[in-house]
């Protein structure tokens, strides 16, 4: 599977890998869902981690699109909530 | 729908809905390759905004510390003349300028992990556009434009993500270097005005400022204990000229101690 970790850019991992993110994510849902920042973060920064730790990096030449794409490594809940808005990428 | 599916599913869609379609799938090829062009010379502008940045809060930085070095000085010189009084207030000054260059550094640090991430973004983007040119050129060369439609609507929507994402690296960098250059402004002024020399010119609240003024005072006790021992054991207190009789107003007296006198550096 393909991951973009947004602003690191794309890694190749283990289709076993999405276990272990659906995991972390339903995780991640409970806080934002609650609004506990303070779970949120550790959260995010495992995820992230075993995506680092599992994948490799997607060579320059291959233009195939992601299959998941986590938020940037210091997003806050409130940097993910502009994510999931409807507004554009780029505001303004 | 989980957070993550939700995320991925909206920041394709927006990133899909970046780039026009063309008619003719080659010319959009061509297309997206432009605004391929435009947004690396974006992010690399990005890189170089905010390497000013960095640069102006080191100068910040390297004058408040010369500013707490010249207050260290006129501190020693106050106690060495008896003036117990001044060398305290020098030190609550010293100390509210480590409030300033701590929050400096922690901006600095900020931005040179911004500049590194960006440089990255740029490397990445540079290496993904020059793949993009040749096989651009491969495809509009090998296939017909029915032909084209596949491949080209894969490569142009891999990009799109690419520069969705490098795009976004660049505004967040963009917003936060905005934010610092305010504050970085804010503490040009200050330092112009003098404020920053008067500890209770600092636009804090009330129980933050009483606050730091408890955190402040033990700093001063216990840096007025360091220089009285380090003055007790080495040289014998210093005269300063007219410090017997003494001037009256306390204004005075911090600009008797800003000034060296006859007396000092024996």
């Amino acid at each position: 599977m393909i991951i973009r970790i947004l602003g690191e850019g794309q890694l190749t991992a283990d289709d076993g890998l999405a276990r272990v993110l659906n995991e972390l994510d339903a995780r991640l849902e409970a806080a934002v869902s609650s609004g506990d920042e303070a779970a949120f973060r550790p959260v995010l920064a495992e995820m992230l981690e075993r995506v680092r730790t599992a994948g490799t990096p997607v060579p320059a030449d291959s233009f195939e699109p992601s299959d998941v794409i986590l938020p940037y490594s210091d997003a806050s809940m409130d940097d993910v909530r502009g994510l999931l808005s409807e507004d554009g990428l780029i505001p303004g | 729908m989980s957070v993550v599916k939700r995320v991925s599913l909206i920041f394709k869609a927006k990133a899909n809905k970046q780039l026009d379609r063309l008619e003719d799938p080659r010319e959009t090829l061509d297309y997206s390759y432009q605004r391929q062009l435009e947004m690396l010379t974006q992010v690399r502008r990005g890189v170089a905004d905010v390497a000013t940045s960095r640069k102006r809060v080191e100068l910040q930085m390297n004058s408040l510390q010369q500013q707490q070095t010249k207050l260290d000085g006129q501190a020693r010189q106050a106690l060495g003349s008896g003036r117990e009084d001044l060398a305290r207030e020098a030190l609550t000054r010293k100390s509210a300028l480590q409030t300033q260059i701590s929050d400096l550094q922690t901006q600095y640090q900020s931005l040179q992990a911004d500049e590194e991430k960006l440089t990255a973004a740029s490397q990445r983007l540079q290496s993904k556009v020059e793949a993009f040119r040749t096989q651009k050129e491969t495809i509009k060369a090998t296939y017909t434009a029915a032909e084209a439609q596949t491949r080209i609507g894969e490569a142009v929507s891999g990009i799109s993500e690419e520069m969705g994402d490098v795009g976004m690296a660049v505004q967040r960098a963009q917003d936060k270097t905005a934010q610092m250059q305010a504050r970085a402004g804010a503490i040009d002024e200050l330092m112009a005005s003098g404020a920053l020399d008067d500890v209770t010119a600092q636009p804090n609240d009330d129980i933050q400022r009483e606050l730091d003024q408890m955190g402040g005072g033990h700093d001063v006790d216990r840096e007025l204990e360091r220089l009285k021992g380090e003055l007790g054991q080495g040289e014998a207190p210093r005269e300063i000229e007219g410090s017997a009789s003494g001037p009256a107003g306390n204004g005075q007296s911090a600009a008797a101690a800003d000034q060296p006198q006859a007396g000092d550096g024996s």
